[in-house]
């Protein structure tokens, strides 16, 4: 099903590792979630991995049940086997600053700027100013050294803005080294677009087996590829389980025509849910009951298609598994956990070694 | 369960003449784009000259509307049943194109054109983050000033935070009032460099420190377009204003759009707050794709166990082939079927053997059907299938409860879920149906 999988553990092959993971995926979808799974399992065998946020919607410290999150990285989690997981929301008004004051210095001069409203105007209205702070943020994470000399994070897991805008947020940086023809901004924006375009990034895209969602998935795909931009997998999440298999399903639904509703009723009855005679409580369980069974089949010839669908983009595919009471932490896990069964650290994990 | 909250009622709204404009707000993935197209129908139905707006980059309007060109202005929708006097039309919103108009309607021809070939103006007109939000709320007041539908309804964009349409009017106020946009005047006006005199020594600290960071030339596009856009500044805010006023008039009517899901209810309790902080009329909420059940009554818990029941009854009997066993079975159905005409001839006993009436011989056989499966199999796959709908139930319910224990008095109005997508105008009607129907009725 996954390339990720069928490739052999072998050293030889291991392509370049991914290292930074960006998800995105149709509004709804649990892209937050997927993320924040991802990051999870990225970081296990004592890897560090930063979970950063660019739509300030606090989605994570909501996941991971923490207070929001400040403009800072900080621990939100240990992974299964020692990792740890890091998260940064970035808020572009105090990174506009931040890179102000890392790249020129500008410590009282950035904060007259905020007075005089230029930050209001470089996050809100200029031309994707925002989007490259966010995106120059992510890439500067990725690229960090820690203490030690090697890489401050082994992963960095962007919780992206929605597939439509993807491409557009991913490119903003080749927008900019376009208006900015040469200067520090057109050598920033282009060095975070070697980043964003090399063989270490990834693309994901989040999707459910519904048509809308994989319908702009695939062309999210599309855009992605025709931009150069890397696509890594699709996750499809939320499925449901599936209750009765498609055998199950094409009976109970063949079943209402052929008349056996009697048989079931008396099935019905035998199991204690009121009599089967015509109008007896389990005799009236019959038809809603075989409604949902024809709605269920209904479901389920809609999911293959849209699984059809799904693997002629020929992308590595992952799926998650709907976790009923919405999600808390230990689904969290779960989910990090059936990511990392399915192999989704295996090009991550050959190349480490 | 017990739920007090008033009923959305929808069709009142959509007939009631004094409702000029309908914004549908809520969180991505929850059926903006349908609920807006849905109510677009209904209403063009029930008799008004309608206008659907939508600001979806995705063509979904398009799809579900069973259109394929829908550009920057009002299309009409064939197949709407206009007998009522009514008329459907709708529009994508193209960002660059509305910007695009706004320029050449408000500055002259020479300065339209500086404009429109500005690297900057191109960069931002094309719909960086934010531009969308300005654009949409433009694009209302154009239709509404048009005068043409008496009811427009509007799609919000998918923003990163939910009521960016609203903020927009007024971030470009405080933004065009700024000290900055000034700075940023004062060279051009001046006539470049010599302008520069004027300021005090911090102003052009601050230009220098610019230069440094963006490049000369950078500065230079943006000041120019700055200059040029000057002239239009005042229009700009005058018309972002006017529609902000618009939007909290008696005529306008926000219904905020969720799915029965934690996520989707939290953002919609958000816009509740948020639209009554601005003082915007808020009509209710509409929850989307809310399951029922034929049969809530019985509980996940009792279909499960019933389904266990039966598991273990056809456990007991695997496809035995033994007569002796039927006639056993015969004895234990507890609740026989009495109307002949249910059975004619024929009886179906559990497990998928068959009495012969005829001879009186109990004689098992599988049925016909290789893929057929015994009754109880049967029924426990139906209990199952019936507990996970049941749970999938009691759990929008709650979460449902939850949002409003906290908004007892925002009206609901459900629409039951179907099972697929929704994309051609057959589908909208239904939706519409669901919608002015209010209370989910069991599938």
């Amino acid at each position: 099903m996954s390339a990720q999988h069928s490739a052999a553990p072998s050293v030889s092959a291991s392509p370049t590792p991914t290292r930074l993971h960006i998800v995105t995926g149709k509004g709804g979808t649990g892209k937050t979630t997927v993320a924040a799974a991802l990051a999870l399992a990225l970081a296990d065998e004592g890897k560090r991995t930063l979970l950063v946020e660019v739509e300030g919607r606090g989605g994570i410290a909501q996941l991971f049940e923490s207070e929001a999150l400040p403009y800072e990285e900080r621990k939100i989690a240990v992974a299964p086997g020692g990792g740890d997981v890091h998260a940064l929301a970035i808020d572009p008004e105090l990174a506009l600053l931040d890179y102000l004051d890392m790249f020129y210095k500008l410590g009282r001069a950035g904060r007259a700027l905020k007075k005089l409203g230029a930050i209001d105007f470089a996050t809100t209205i200029a031309p994707g100013l925002r989007d490259v702070l966010l995106t120059g943020k992510a890439c500067e994470a990725v690229r960090r050294k820690g203490a030690s000399g090697g890489r401050a994070y082994d992963a960095v897991v962007m919780d992206a803005p929605p597939t439509g805008r993807i491409t557009r947020f991913l490119n903003v940086n080749d927008e900019v080294a376009g208006l900015a023809r040469f200067g520090p901004i057109h050598n920033q924006a282009q060095a975070v677009m070697r980043v964003l375009k090399s063989a270490e990034t990834a693309v994901h895209l989040v999707t459910l087996l519904e048509e809308m969602p994989v319908q702009e998935t695939v062309d999210g795909v599309a855009e992605l590829r025709a931009a150069g931009l890397p696509v890594g997998a699709v996750v499809v999440n939320m499925l449901r389980p599936a209750v009765l298999d498609e055998a199950a399903v094409r009976i109970a639904t063949g079943t209402a025509e052929r008349g056996h509703r009697t048989a079931v009723a008396k099935a019905l009855s035998q199991a204690g849910l009121g009599g089967a005679r015509r109008g007896g409580h389990a005799e009236r369980l019959v038809e809603p009951l075989l409604e949902q069974a024809r709605e269920h089949a209904e479901r389920v010839a809609l999911e293959r298609r849209e699984r059809a669908e799904i693997e002629g983009l020929d992308l590595p595919t992952y799926e998650l598994e709907l976790q009923g009471d919405g999600i808390e932490v230990g689904g969290l896990y779960r989910l990090a956990n059936s990511l990392r069964e399915q192999g989704i650290a295996g090009v991550q994990r050959e190349g480490g070694r | 369960m017990s739920w007090q909250t008033p009923l959305l009622d929808i069709d009142p709204l959509l007939d009631d003449r004094g409702t000029r404009i309908i914004v549908c707000c809520g969180s991505g993935g929850v059926g903006k784009t349908t609920t807006a197209a849905a109510l677009g129908l209904r209403a063009a139905e029930r008799g008004r000259t309608a206008v659907v707006l939508t600001i979806d980059p995705a063509r979904r309007l398009a799809q579900s509307m069973g259109l394929t060109e829908l550009d920057n202005t009002p299309r009409r929708v064939e197949g709407i049943d206009e007998s009522a006097g009514g008329q459907l039309h709708a529009m994508m919103l193209d960002m660059k194109r509305t910007f695009d108009e706004i320029v050449v309607q408000h500055a002259d021809p020479e300065r339209a054109q500086a404009i429109l070939e500005n690297p900057f103006y191109q960069s931002l007109s094309a719909g960086f983050a934010g531009t969308q939000e300005y654009m949409a709320m433009e694009k209302l007041g154009q239709l509404r000033a048009r005068d043409e539908w008496d009811l427009i309804i509007v799609d919000t964009p998918p923003s990163r935070s939910a009521l960016d349409f609203l903020d927009a009017p007024k971030r470009l106020g405080s933004f065009l009032d700024g000290k900055f946009i000034k700075l940023l005047m004062a060279p051009a006006k001046a006539g470049g460099r010599a302008g520069m005199m004027f300021l005090n020594v911090g102003l052009s600290m601050m230009t220098g420190a610019l230069n440094k960071v963006v490049g000369a030339h950078l500065l230079r596009d943006v000041q120019t377009f700055v200059a040029a856009m000057d002239t239009m500044f005042g229009g700009f805010r005058k018309r972002a204003d006017a529609t902000y006023r618009l939007l909290q008039a008696p005529g306008t009517a926000f219904l905020v759009v969720a799915a029965p899901e934690r996520d989707a209810l939290r953002e919609a309790s958000y816009f509740v707050e948020r639209l009554a902080a601005e003082d915007m009329p808020l009509a209710g909420l509409v929850l989307n794709r809310v399951h029922t059940s034929g049969a809530a009554r019985l509980t996940a818990e009792r279909a499960l166990a019933a389904a266990e029941a039966l598991e273990d009854l056809a456990a007991e009997w695997p496809d035995a082939v033994d007569p002796a066993s039927n006639s056993l079975m015969n004895a234990e159905v507890d609740d026989p079927v009495d109307e002949a005409a249910d059975c004619p001839a024929v009886e179906n006993l559990p497990g998928g053997r068959i009495v012969d009436r005829d001879t009186g011989k109990a004689e098992a056989k599988a049925l016909s059907d290789p893929g057929e499966l015994p009754a109880e199999s049967l029924a426990a796959s139906l209990l199952r299938l019936h507990a996970e709908r049941m749970q999938v139930v009691v759990r929008e319910g709650r979460t449902r409860d939850r949002f409003a224990s906290v908004h007892p008095d925002v009206p609901v109005a459900e629409v039951a879920a179907l099972p697929g997508d929704v994309h051609d105008l057959e589908g909208l009607r239904a939706v519409g149906e669901r919608l002015a129907n209010g209370q989910p009725t069991a599938a």
